[in-house]
C-alpha cells in the first residue's frame, strides 16, 4: 500500500519560486547576464515561470530571452543501466551562455549525480563565468559534492520514499477532466 | 568360415503378428531367407515349415513395402565429410528404405564403369540397403559429351537411371542423343529441369518473397521450359524420360499433358516440396536453400494434388546431405540441399495421408512400386505376397516424434524440419528377409555372400 | 530496439523515435564541441565486406561523436579474404568485446545471419546488405524529407510523419537496396510512393509493394512530386541486356536538364531532389540538377550521421544492451537488494 503525503501545494509552490527568483536577482546583484537553464522535463516549467518573476521584479528583462532548456541525457553516467531514453531538446537562450551567469534549475535535487552530468553538457556548450543551482525540493542524500545555492524546500527523507512534482505544464491528474491543473509536491511511502 | 558366419547374419526366419498390409487387411507375415514365405490370418509357423520364427507383434503397425528412393546423395567417394555410403544407407535404413538411387555427382562423377562398381561395392559392404549407382548422362556433368552410357550399363552395377542431377543437361541435342542411346538398354534420362541462364545466380524462388529479401530469383519457367522441351524429345524419339524434383504448378501442368498424349514420361516430387514454401527463406537460415527452390503455397497444392493423381509418380528425397560449415554462413554462400532420407515417410505422412490426399496403398505406390519400376529395380517394390522377396517396413503411423537433425544417422544436420513434430515412425525395416531397423533403432547390416559383394544385381552374376 | 534490420520491420514508433533522436544529434553537429560523452567505453566495429568509404566514414563520424571506440574492420586484406567465414568473424569480434557492429555485406541478409545466431551477442546494424536494405539510408533519406515537408507545413518536425508526400523513387529499382527500405519506411510513415523504372529493373512481385510502378518519369512528373530521389544506375546493366544503351536509358529514365526544367513549368516548386550518392552524373542525374538548389544530396550526407547517432545511441544505450556481468558496485547492489522500491526512472534519479 502506497501512502502518499503532499508537502507543497500551489500556493506552496508559487511562493518558494517567488522568493528563489528574489534570492537569484540578489546574489546576481540585478538582472544582468541571467540565463536561467531548466533541465528537462520539469525544471524547464520551472526555469519559465522563474523568468516570468524576475522579469515581474525588472521590467528591463525580457523573460523568454533569459530562458532555455538543457538536456542531460547523453551525460549521464547511468545510461547502460536503464531503458533506452531519447533525448530531449537542448535550446539556447539567443545569447548564448559564454560569459553568462547561468541558473540550472530542476525539481528536486537528491543524488547530484544530474547536476554533475548538467554541468558536463554546459562546458560542452560554452564558457559561463558562473554557474549556479536553484532547485525546488532538496530531499538530501548526495552522492556527490555538490550542493544548491536556491533551495525552494528542504526536505528529510528516506531513500524508500518517491519524492513526486507534479506541474500543470508536464502533469496530468489520473482520471480528473482535461483543465483541471496540478502543481503540487507529495511524498509517497510504501507502508 | 567368415562366409558362413556372414550369411549366417541373414538366416533366421521372423513372423509379423497382425499388421495392417498397405494400410487394410490385418494380417500375419512369415518370412525366411529373403522371402515371404507366407501371409494370412492367424498364421502357425510351424505349419509352414519354419521353426525357431522370432514373433514381431505388429499390432497397430501398418506393413509396407520397402521405400525406394530414385534420387538420393550418398557423396562417397569424394565427399565422405559430407556423407559416406555406409552413414547414408543408415539414415536410408531408418527411414525405411530398401533400395536408394546414388547420384553420380560425386568426386571423381560417376561417368565410369569403374566409379559406378566401386560405388556398387560400397554399397553392398555396408549392407543397409541396395544401393543403385546412377550414371551421369555426361563427361564430369559438363553437359559437353556423353559419358559411356553403354559400358556403365553392362557393368556389375547394370546402370539404368542416367542424370546430371545438380546439373541440367540444357544442350538440346545432347539431351536428345542421351535420350535416344539409352534406349539400347531400357535406361531412362533422369533430368534436373533447370535452364542455365535463366538461373545464373538464382538464390530461391522468383516472386514476392525474392523481390523483397533482395536475394536473386529463379523463376518456374526456367524448369517449365526445359521440362516442355524435354517431353517433347522423348516423344519425338520415343524414349523414356523421368523429371527430377519437379517443384512448381506450371511443371505439373505440362507432364500432365505430356503423359495425355502418351509421352513416356514420369515426374518425381521431394518431401520438401510438398510441404515448404519460399516464406521460410525470410529468415535467411540457408537450411531453406535448395535446389530447386522452395516454391509457393499454390504450387505446394498443385504438387500434392499431382502426387494423388498419378501425374507426378514418385516420392524422390534429393536427399542432400552438407557439412555445416556450407550452411552456417550467408545465404548466397551457402549449399543448396537437404537431408530428407529419415523424414520423407513422416513428411508425405503429413502432406498426402493425414490430409486425406491419399491412402497408404498409394504411399507404396509412389515411394516403392513406381520408383522401382523407373529405376528398373527387379527385385523391390514387389506386392506383399507368398513368394515375393521379404524388403517389408512396418510403420507406426500413430507415433509422433520432433525431428532433432544431431540425432540422425545421417552425416548431415541440414534438415529444414528440425525442431517440428512429424507423425509416423519406422518400426521395423526388413532387407531381403533381414530386419537392418528393429524397434525404431539400426540392427545390423544384411550380409551379402561374398562373391555377391562385387556381383551384379540382387546378388546375381553379371 | 535490439538491432536495426531492416526497415519492413521498423515500427512508427520505432522510426519516429530514431528520427526525432536525429534531431537531436543534429543539433549536436552544429555545435563547436561536436562530441558527447554517452557511448564513452562502448566499441563499434564498422564490419565491411564491400568497398563504402561514403557509408564508413559516416558511421565513424556517429560512432565517435557518441564517443565510442571504433575498430574498422574491412574484409579486404584482412583474414576474410583468406577464406574466414562470417562466422568465425563475428566471434572473433565477440571475443573482442564488441557492443555493436556496423555491417556493410555483398550477400543480402549477413546482418539478419549475425542477429539471429548465437555468433556474436551486439547489437548489429545493416550498414547495407546485397540487393536487400539499407535502412540508415532510408532513414536519413526520410529525415531529409521531413525537415522539407514540415519548413512547408510551418510545423516542427519532431514527431511529424510524412502523411501526404508524394515521393518518386526512379532508377535501378531490383538492384537497389536503397529502393527497398525506401519504400517501406516511406510507407509506415505515410507518404505515398511511385517507383519509375524501366520493367527490366524492377522485381518480379512488385506489385504487391505499397506503391505505385510507373514506366513513365515525365508522366509521374506530371502528376504532381513532392520529393524526386533518383538512384544510381550501374552503366553495365547495359551489358546484361538490362537496357539498350546508357544515352537510351537517360533520356527515358533520368534527372535530365528538361525534367529540371519541367518542375518549374509545372508549378512544383518546392520539389526537392535527392540522390543517395554517388552520382552517375549525365547518367542517372544531370549535372545542372544535381547542383539545382533542389537537390539535397549535400543535406542527405550530413543527416546520415545524425541518422547513425541516433541508431547507435537508441541500440546502445539501453540496460538492454548490458551484458550478463553488469558493472554495478557492491554498495549499489546491496542496496537494491535491501530496497527493492528504489528503483531508477527518469523522474527519480535526480
Amino acid at each position: 500500500m502506497v501512502l502518499t503525503r503532499v508537502v507543497l501545494n500551489q500556493a506552496d509552490i508559487d511562493r518558494a519560486l517567488t522568493r528563489i527568483a528574489h534570492e537569484i536577482l540578489e546574489a546576481n546583484k540585478g538582472s544582468q547576464d541571467l540565463v536561467l537553464l531548466g533541465i528537462p522535463r520539469r525544471g524547464y516549467p520551472l526555469a519559465v515561470r522563474l523568468a516570468a518573476k524576475i522579469a515581474a521584479a525588472d521590467p528591463t528583462v525580457d523573460a523568454a530571452a533569459i530562458v532555455g532548456q538543457l538536456d542531460v541525457t547523453m551525460f549521464r553516467d547511468d545510461l547502460s543501466h536503464q531503458p533506452t531514453r531519447p533525448p530531449y531538446p537542448t535550446q539556447l537562450p539567443r545569447t548564448g551562455i559564454d560569459n553568462k551567469v547561468v541558473v540550472l534549475i530542476d525539481d528536486v535535487l537528491y543524488s547530484g549525480r544530474t547536476i554533475r552530468a548538467a554541468l558536463d553538457a554546459i562546458i560542452d556548450l560554452g564558457r559561463p563565468r558562473i554557474v549556479r543551482l536553484a532547485v525546488l525540493i532538496d530531499r538530501g542524500h548526495r552522492e556527490l559534492p555538490i550542493r544548491a545555492d536556491h533551495v525552494g524546500k528542504n526536505l528529510p527523507t528516506s531513500s524508500s520514499e518517491k519524492v513526486r512534482v507534479r506541474l500543470e505544464e508536464t502533469d496530468s491528474v489520473d482520471g480528473a477532466p482535461d483543465g483541471v491543473r496540478i502543481n503540487e509536491v507529495v511524498i509517497e511511502a510504501t507502508a | 568360415m567368415a562366409e558362413q558366419q556372414q550369411n549366417a547374419d541373414n538366416s533366421g526366419a521372423y513372423l509379423i503378428r497382425g499388421a495392417a498390409i498397405l494400410g487394410g487387411a490385418v494380417e500375419d507375415l512369415l518370412i525366411r531367407d529373403g522371402v515371404i514365405v507366407a501371409r494370412g490370418r492367424q498364421l502357425d509357423a510351424d505349419d509352414a515349415g519354419v521353426r525357431d520364427a522370432t514373433v514381431i507383434d505388429a499390432t497397430g503397425l501398418v506393413a509396407l513395402p520397402g521405400m525406394v528412393d530414385i534420387h538420393t546423395h550418398l557423396r562417397e567417394p569424394g565427399r565422405e565429410d559430407a556423407e559416406t555410403v555406409e552413414t547414408g544407407t543408415r539414415a536410408a535404413a531408418l527411414g525405411g528404405y530398401t533400395a536408394v538411387h546414388a547420384m553420380a555427382n560425386s568426386t571423381p562423377v560417376a561417368d565410369t564403369a569403374g566409379v559406378v562398381e566401386q560405388v556398387l561395392t560400397l554399397g553392398r559392404t555396408a549392407g543397409w540397403v541396395d544401393v543403385r549407382p546412377v550414371g551421369a548422362v555426361t563427361v564430369g556433368l559438363a553437359g559437353e559429351q556423353l559419358a559411356e552410357l553403354g559400358a556403365m550399363a553392362d557393368s556389375r552395377a547394370h546402370v539404368r537411371v542416367f542424370s546430371d542431377d545438380g546439373i541440367c543437361v540444357h544442350d538440346p541435342v545432347l539431351m536428345r542423343r542421351a535420350l535416344e542411346y539409352v534406349k539400347a538398354f531400357d535406361g531412362v534420362v533422369a533430368q534436373h529441369a533447370q535452364e542455365p541462364r535463366l538461373t545464373a545466380g538464382a538464390q530461391m524462388n522468383e516472386g514476392e518473397v525474392s523481390a523483397v529479401l533482395g536475394l536473386a530469383g529463379w523463376p518456374a519457367v526456367a524448369e517449365e521450359s526445359i521440362i516442355a522441351r524435354d517431353v517433347l524429345l522423348a516423344q519425338h524419339v520415343g524414349s523414356r524420360l523421368h523429371v527430377c524434383h519437379v517443384s512448381t504448378a506450371g511443371s505439373v501442368e505440362i507432364i500432365r499433358w505430356a503423359k495425355s498424349r502418351g509421352v513416356n514420361v514420369t515426374a518425381e516430387v521431394t518431401p520438401h516440396h510438398l510441404w515448404l514454401t519460399d516464406e521460410l527463406a525470410r529468415s535467411y537460415d540457408p537450411v531453406y536453400k535448395v535446389n530447386p527452390p522452395l516454391r509457393t503455397d499454390a504450387d505446394v497444392q498443385a504438387l500434392r494434388a499431382a502426387l494423388a493423381d498419378g501425374t507426378i509418380d514418385v516420392v524422390g528425397t534429393d536427399h542432400a546431405p552438407h557439412p555445416s560449415e556450407h550452411k552456417e554462413c550467408e545465404w548466397a554462400q551457402a549449399a543448396m540441399g537437404m537431408t530428407g532420407l529419415e523424414t520423407a515417410l513422416s513428411v508425405v505422412q503429413h502432406t498426402m495421408i493425414e490430409t486425406g490426399l491419399m491412402g497408404w496403398e498409394d504411399f507404396a505406390r509412389v515411394t516403392s512400386t513406381a520408383p522401382a519400376a523407373i529405376g528398373r529395380v527387379q527385385d523391390q517394390g514387389r506386392p506383399l505376397e507368398a513368394g515375393e522377396p521379404a524388403n517389408v517396413i512396418l510403420v507406426d503411423p500413430a507415433a509422433r516424434w520432433t525431428v532433432d537433425p544431431s540425432k540422425m544417422a545421417t552425416m548431415g544436420r541440414n534438415s529444414p524440419f528440425a525442431g517440428r513434430e512429424l507423425p509416423g515412425k519406422v518400426v521395423a525395416t526388413f532387407f531381403k528377409g533381414h530386419p537392418t531397423v528393429l524397434d525404431g533403432k539400426l540392427n545390423t547390416p544384411y550380409r551379402w555372400p561374398v562373391d555377391a559383394v562385387d556381383a551384379g544385381p540382387a546378388g546375381r552374376r553379371a | 530496439m535490439r538491432h536495426l534490420l531492416s526497415t519492413e520491420d521498423l515500427s512508427l514508433h520505432n522510426a519516429i523515435r530514431i528520427l526525432d533522436t536525429a534531431e537531436e544529434m543534429a543539433a549536436v553537429g552544429e555545435r563547436e564541441v561536436k562530441k558527447l560523452p554517452a557511448l564513452r567505453g562502448r566499441t563499434v566495429v564498422n564490419l565491411f565486406f564491400e568497398d563504402s568509404t561514403r557509408t564508413r566514414i559516416s558511421f565513424e563520424a556517429a560512432a565517435k561523436r557518441l564517443s565510442a571506440d571504433v575498430i574498422n574492420f574491412a574484409a579486404k586484406g584482412s583474414s576474410v579474404s583468406k577464406g574466414e567465414s562470417l562466422k568465425d568473424t563475428a566471434q572473433t569480434l565477440a571475443a573482442m568485446g564488441a557492443d555493436a557492429v556496423v555491417i556493410r555485406h555483398w550477400a543480402s541478409g549477413a546482418p539478419h545471419r549475425l542477429a539471429a545466431t548465437d555468433w556474436i551477442d551486439a547489437a548489429i546494424i545493416n550498414a547495407g546488405d546485397g540487393t536487400h536494405e539499407h535502412p540508415t539510408q532510408a532513414l536519413l533519406d526520410a529525415f531529409t524529407m521531413r525537415r522539407h515537408w514540415s519548413k512547408l507545413a510551418g510545423t516542427p518536425s519532431a514527431g511529424a510523419d510524412l502523411k501526404g508526400m508524394r515521393v518518386a523513387i526512379a532508377g535501378d529499382v531490383l538492384h537497389s537496396r536503397v529502393a527497398r527500405s525506401n519504400v517501406w519506411l516511406l510507407r509506415t510513415l505515410g507518404a505515398e510512393v511511385t517507383l519509375v523504372a524501366p520493367p527490366t529493373l524492377l522485381p518480379i512481385g512488385v506489385d504487391k509493394w505499397p506503391c505505385a510502378v510507373s514506366f513513365d518519369l515525365d508522366e509521374t512528373l506530371a502528376q504532381g512530386v513532392d520529393a524526386m530521389m533518383m538512384l544510381r544506375v550501374q552503366g553495365e546493366r547495359m551489358n546484361a541486356s538490362f537496357f539498350p544503351t546508357t544515352r537510351e536509358y537517360s533520356r527515358r529514365w533520368g534527372f535530365d536538364d528538361n525534367r529540371l526544367r519541367a518542375l518549374d513549368s509545372l508549378g512544383l516548386k518546392d520539389t526537392i531532389i535527392m540522390h543517395p550518392g554517388p552520382m552517375n552524373r549525365g547518367l542517372e542525374i544531370s549535372a545542372a540538377a544535381a547542383d539545382s538548389p533542389r537537390s539535397t544530396v549535400l543535406a542527405q550526407v550530413r543527416n546520415g550521421v545524425s541518422i547513425r547517432m541516433a541508431a547507435l545511441y537508441l541500440l546502445l544505450s539501453g540496460e538492454n544492451r548490458e551484458p550478463a556481468a553488469a558493472p554495478v558496485s557492491a554498495s549499489a547492489a546491496a542496496s537494491h537488494a535491501a530496497n527493492p522500491n528504489l528503483t531508477y526512472s527518469h523522474q527519480e534519479s535526480h
